[in-house]
C-alpha cells in the first residue's frame, strides 16, 4: 500500500504543481506510515521527485501519451493504483487533473474530493477540508470508500522538501484504441505569457482603465513582476481583453500569492473568483470602492499615475534584489 | 439529435453563505436559486442545436420538489421536456448514478453538463456520468460543433486551448465560451406560458450509496482592515517585508 501521486509534466519537464502534489502525498504517507509512489508520463529525468519525498516513481514512456488525453491518462493511473494497491491517490487542481479525476474515481470505485486545502484527518473517519462556494467557505467531508482520491487546491500546501531515496521502475500500461476515442487534434498555447492558472502573481484591470489602448501599463507591470494579466468581466465582454482573462464567479478562479486589481470596483461576483488568492492589492481612485473591504493593501488614486510609477519601482527593486 | 442538458440548481451568485444545524447544513433562508451559470451556457448552446439542426432538448435535475421552478425556467428558455429524479442531491457520485440511468433510458446523442456547480465546486458529475455510461467525455468545453455523428470540441487547458475530435454519443462539461454571455436568453412571456404545459416527469431514484458526506462547514477567518499605502515605495516595502509576496 502506498500513496499514489500524479506528477504533471509538460514537454518532458515536471511542472511546479507536480512537486507540490508530491509534498502533499508525502505528508499523508508520513501520517499513515507508508510511502509515496509517483507516476510520471514521458519525463526522462525524474530524480527531482526525491527532493519532495517520493520513494518510487513509475516511469511511463509512450509516444501515444505525449499529448494529455483524459481517458487514457485516467486508465494508466487506475492501472498503476491497482498494481501498487494504492488506497489514496493525489491529484491537483490543474485542468488535466480535474478532467480525469471523475473518470478515475468511477474506475477505482473511489470517493473523490477536489480543492482540498489541508492534510486529511485519518482517525476513525477519513475526512478532508476543502473549499466550497467559490472559496467563501470550507466543508469537512468524509470519504467513505476504501480507495480515496484527493485533488489538492492550488497553492494550498506549497512545496515541502523532504529528501528521500528514490527508486525508478518502468511501467508499461495496457492501452487500447478506445482510450483514444477522444482525439486531440491541435493544441494552442499562449506561449509568451504566464497563464492565470500557473501564475504566482496576477495583475488585473477593470473598466476603470477606460479602454483597451491603456492596457500597455498593465502588461508592463505584469512583466516587471513576472505575472499573468487578467481582467474583470465587463472588460472581456466589451472585447478589450480575451475572454480567457476574465476572472470571477463566471470566469476563472485565481489562487495566486498576489492579486493586484487596478480600476476594478470589487463586485461580489468578481471577488468570488479571487477568494483563494493570498494577498490582494487594490488601486482605485474611489476610496469607497467595495474592493477596499476585500483587499489587504491598497492605494487610493489615479491608476494612470500610480501604475507606471509602481512598475518603475518594482523594476528598481528587482534590480537590487535579484 | 437528442440532447440532454443537466441542470444543477444553485444559490444565486450574490447569495450570502451561512450555515445552520451546528454548521452542518447550508442555510437556504432568503437565498434565491438559479440555473447553475455553466449549465445556462450549455442550455443556450442546446437551443442553438434545436433551432439550427432540429435537435430535441430535454433537461434533467436530480433534486427535491423545490428545484422545479429552476426546471420550468429551463423549459421557458426553450427546452422541450424536463425530468426530475426525486432524490436530494447529496454527493456527486449519487447524482451521476441517477443521471446515468436517465441517459441510458433516453438514448441521448449529446449530454451537456457544466464544468462545475458553483455551490460545491465538485466538477465531478459529468466525468462520472460519462464513465458510468461509457460515453465519450470532454471537460471545460468552450466550443462545440456537431456534424452527423462527429463532434469537434474546443477545450480550455491551463494557458491555452486545444481542439479535439470525437464521436457521439458524448458528454461535455461546458462553461462560458460554449456560447457568449450576450447569447444568454431571458425567458419571454410566451416561453413562460408554454413552459407551464410542457411535460415535467418525476422519476424515482435508483439505489445508490453515497461515497462522500459533508460532516460540517466553516468559514475563513475574517480579514483585517485594508492597509493603505501613500506612495508606491511604501507599497513595495509592505509587499516585500510584510506580505513577503515579492
Ligand atoms: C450573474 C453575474 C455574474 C457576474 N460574474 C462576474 C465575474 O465573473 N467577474 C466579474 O468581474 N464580474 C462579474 N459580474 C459583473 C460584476 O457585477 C461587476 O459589474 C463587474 O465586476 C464590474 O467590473 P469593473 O470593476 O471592471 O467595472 P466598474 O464597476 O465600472 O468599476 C470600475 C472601477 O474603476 C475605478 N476607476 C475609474 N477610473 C479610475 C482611475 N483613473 N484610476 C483608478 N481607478 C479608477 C472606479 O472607481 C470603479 O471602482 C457578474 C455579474 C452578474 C450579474
Ligand atoms: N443535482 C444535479 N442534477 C442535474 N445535474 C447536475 C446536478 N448536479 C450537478 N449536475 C451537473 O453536473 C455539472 C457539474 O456539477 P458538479 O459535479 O456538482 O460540480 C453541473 O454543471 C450540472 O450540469
Amino acid at each position: 500500500m502506498s500513496v499514489l501521486v500524479y506528477t504533471e509534466s509538460d514537454q518532458g519537464k515536471f511542472k511546479k504543481i507536480a512537486f507540490e502534489a508530491v509534498s502533499y502525498a508525502k505528508g499523508i504517507a508520513d501520517k499513515m506510515g507508508t510511502s509515496v509512489t509517483a507516476v510520471a508520463f514521458n519525463v526522462s529525468d525524474t530524480s527531482e521527485l526525491a527532493k519532495y519525498g517520493a520513494s518510487k516513481v513509475l516511469e511511463i514512456n509512450d509516444e501515444k501519451l505525449n499529448k494529455f488525453n483524459g481517458e487514457a491518462f485516467a486508465d494508466v493511473l487506475a492501472q498503476a493504483a491497482k498494481k501498487e494497491d494504492a488506497k489514496i491517490i493525489v491529484l491537483t487542481s490543474s485542468a488535466n487533473s480535474k478532467y480525469m479525476a471523475p473518470t478515475l474515481a468511477i474506475d477505482l470505485e473511489a470517493g473523490y474530493v477536489p480543492n482540498v486545502v489541508e492534510l486529511p484527518e485519518t482517525g476513525d473517519a477519513f475526512t478532508v477540508k476543502h473549499s466550497v462556494f467559490s472559496n467563501k467557505a470550507f466543508a469537512n467531508t468524509e470519504i467513505k470508500t476504501p480507495v480515496k482520491i484527493i485533488g489538492i487546491g492550488k497553492n494550498s500546501y506549497g512545496l515541502r522538501e523532504n529528501e528521500t531515496a528514490l527508486s525508478t521502475e518502468n511501467f508499461t500500461p495496457n492501452l487500447d484504441s478506445h482510450n483514444f476515442d477522444v482525439d486531440v487534434v491541435s493544441v494552442e498555447k499562449s506561449t509568451d505569457t504566464v497563464s492565470i492558472a500557473d501564475a504566482e502573481i496576477v495583475v488585473s484591470g477593470g473598466r476603470g482603465l477606460k479602454g483597451p489602448e491603456n492596457w500597455g501599463m498593465i502588461e508592463d507591470l505584469a512583466k516587471a513582476l513576472g505575472a499573468a494579466t487578467a481582467c474583470s468581466k465587463p472588460v472581456s465582454d466589451m472585447g478589450w481583453r480575451p475572454h480567457e482573462e476574465h476572472v470571477g464567479q463566471t470566469g476563472k478562479p485565481v489562487a495566486s500569492n498576489l492579486y493586484i486589481a487596478v480600476g476594478i470596483s470589487g463586485a461580489i461576483q468578481h471577488l468570488a473568483g479571487i477568494n483563494a488568492s493570498k494577498v490582494k492589492v487594490v488601486i482605485n481612485n474611489d476610496p469607497e470602492a467595495p474592493f477596499f473591504k476585500a483587499a489587504d493593501y491598497g492605494m487610493v488614486g489615479d491608476a494612470f499615475e500610480i501604475v507606471p510609477k509602481l512598475t518603475e519601482k518594482i523594476k528598481e527593486f528587482k534590480a537590487q534584489n535579484g | 439529435m437528442k440532447i440532454l442538458v443537466c441542470i444543477s440548481h444553485v444559490p444565486d451568485t450574490t447569495s450570502r453563505i451561512n450555515f445552520t444545524d451546528n454548521d452542518s447544513k447550508f442555510d437556504t433562508n432568503g437565498v434565491q436559486f438559479v440555473i447553475n451559470p455553466n449549465d445556462e451556457f450549455g442550455l443556450t448552446r442546446a437551443m442553438w442545436f434545436k433551432e439550427k439542426q432540429g435537435a430535441t432538448v430535454h433537461v434533467v435535475n436530480v433534486g427535491g420538489q423545490e428545484t422545479e421552478p429552476t426546471l420550468r425556467k429551463a423549459l421557458a428558455i426553450g427546452a422541450d421536456e424536463a425530468i426530475r429524479v426525486n432524490m436530494p442531491a447529496t454527493d456527486g457520485f449519487s447524482v451521476a448514478k441517477q443521471l446515468a440511468q436517465v441517459v441510458k433510458e433516453g438514448n441521448y446523442d449529446l449530454v451537456i453538463a457544466g464544468r462545475e456547480s458553483i455551490d460545491y465546486n465538485g466538477g465531478m458529475v459529468p466525468g462520472m456520468l460519462a464513465k458510468l455510461t461509457g460515453l465519450n467525455f470532454v471537460n471545460t468545453c468552450i466550443g462545440l460543433e456537431v456534424e452527423g455523428s462527429t463532434a469537434t470540441v474546443i477545450r480550455e487547458i491551463d494557458g491555452g486551448k486545444e481542439t479535439l475530435k470525437t464521436s457521439l454519443p458524448l458528454v461535455i462539461g461546458g462553461q462560458k465560451g460554449i456560447v457568449e454571455e450576450s447569447d444568454l436568453r431571458i425567458p419571454n412571456m410566451r416561453g413562460i406560458m408554454q413552459a407551464r404545459t410542457k411535460p415535467l416527469t418525476v422519476k424515482d431514484p435508483v439505489e445508490t450509496t453515497p461515497e462522500t458526506a459533508v460532516v460540517n462547514f466553516s468559514k475563513p477567518a475574517p480579514k483585517g482592515p485594508v492597509k493603505l499605502a501613500e506612495t508606491v515605495e511604501e507599497l513595495v516595502e509592505l509587499l516585500h517585508n510584510e506580505a513577503k509576496v515579492i
